[in-house]
């Protein structure tokens, strides 16, 4: 196998870590309407906070596909 | 010839831009985050040439400007439409940094809505076709989030002195476990400009990347013969769709940017919990 399959092959594994980030942006947004729906006055005060667990939960996604472009284009 | 400090000053030609032929260009998803140099200018041996990135963020902050200076001129007491935006967008940062860093913070105001501003004007001319995203660059994105990040150790250490150290040391953790915490709070604070950066970079850069890639399906499907190209409709809708998406993105990205920024000053404001 050449080097240049090696690194496709290599950059969609390393693609396969966003679907875990996939699964943390839905805990996030699933668990924020449980809490909102239960209690909807206090929800408007969480946004940011719901912001911020959905930029956290997203990050490493993101993570994985810079090293699948760093793997692809370098 | 170009000598000592004066700088030579030289328009490139459309020719001289790095630009594969039209066929190829339109299919090549990577092509819009071309840097072409629009002005060479070289200031004895220091690069400074004006790029297209520059020329696009130029555009970006003329626009903000202008927009907020016509918004704001009149200063109505019963504001009209232009002003009310701009009055909303002010209350939507003061109040995102209020909540999340308390009302010491809004001596950081200036920053973080500069900063929102810029992100998200950058974020939104990128949505024009045709025009370049400034902020699928990392090198813009991590000049931001460094200064941000220079900003509150700068600001931490000189509101709280060495107490500022107390951020990485949480209270109530058994002395044993005490030297790993220190470590993780450490890697943690130090991968923050890290992720602060690549968010807002990757996230430009996918989300324009699918876009790019949907329109090659339909030039492909569409270019087929006889009835297959009718199939170019399918991938037409969805990136229609990923274009709706997008704009959220953009004003997503920028929120979430400001929000970041506002988090990490808390930490510079109240160090120790």
């Amino acid at each position: 196998m050449d080097v240049e399959a090696a690194k496709m092959i290599g950059a969609g594994l390393a693609c396969l870590g966003m679907g875990g980030a996939a699964i943390g942006v839905g805990i996030v947004f699933g668990n924020f309407l449980t809490g909102a729906l239960r209690n909807p006055s206090a929800a408007s005060k969480q946004f940011g906070n719901l912001i911020f667990g959905f930029a956290m939960a997203e990050a490493f996604g993101i993570f994985s596909l810079v090293l699948a472009f760093m793997i692809l284009f370098s | 010839m170009r000598s000592g400090m004066i700088p030579a000053i030289r328009l490139t030609t459309k020719a001289e831009w790095k630009k594969p032929d039209m066929a190829l260009a339109s299919m090549d998803p990577m092509h819009q985050f071309q840097v072409n140099v629009v002005a060479s200018i070289h200031a004895g041996p220091i690069d400074i040439s004006i790029t297209n990135v520059v020329v696009a963020m130029w555009f970006a902050v003329g626009i903000a400007i202008a927009l907020l200076f016509l918004a704001t001129s009149k200063r109505a007491l019963i504001p009209g439409r232009g002003q009310s935006v701009a009055e909303i967008t002010y209350e939507f940062i003061a109040d995102m940094i209020r909540s999340t860093a308390g009302s010491e913070g809004l001596r950081f105001f200036p920053f973080v809505f500069t900063l929102f501003i810029f992100v998200l004007a950058s974020n939104m001319l990128g949505m024009v076709p045709g025009f370049f995203t400034v902020t699928s660059q990392v090198v813009v994105t991590a000049t931001l989030a460094l200064t941000v990040f220079a900003t509150v150790i700068g600001y931490g250490f000189y509101k709280n002195g060495f107490k500022f150290l107390k951020l990485f040391v949480p209270p109530g953790v058994p002395k044993i476990i005490l030297p790993f915490i220190v470590l993780i709070e450490l890697m943690s604070f130090f991968s923050r400009p890290l992720s602060h950066s690549l968010r807002l970079f990757a996230n430009m850069l996918g989300g324009h990347t699918v876009l790019k890639v949907f329109a090659g399906f339909v030039i492909t499907i569409g270019g087929m013969s006889g009835l297959a190209s009718v199939g170019a409709i399918g991938p037409f809708v969805f990136s229609v769709a990923i274009l709706a998406l997008e704009f959220l993105v953009a004003f997503l990205q920028a929120y979430v940017f400001a929000i970041l920024t506002c988090i990490y000053l808390n930490d510079a404001l109240h160090p120790g919990h």
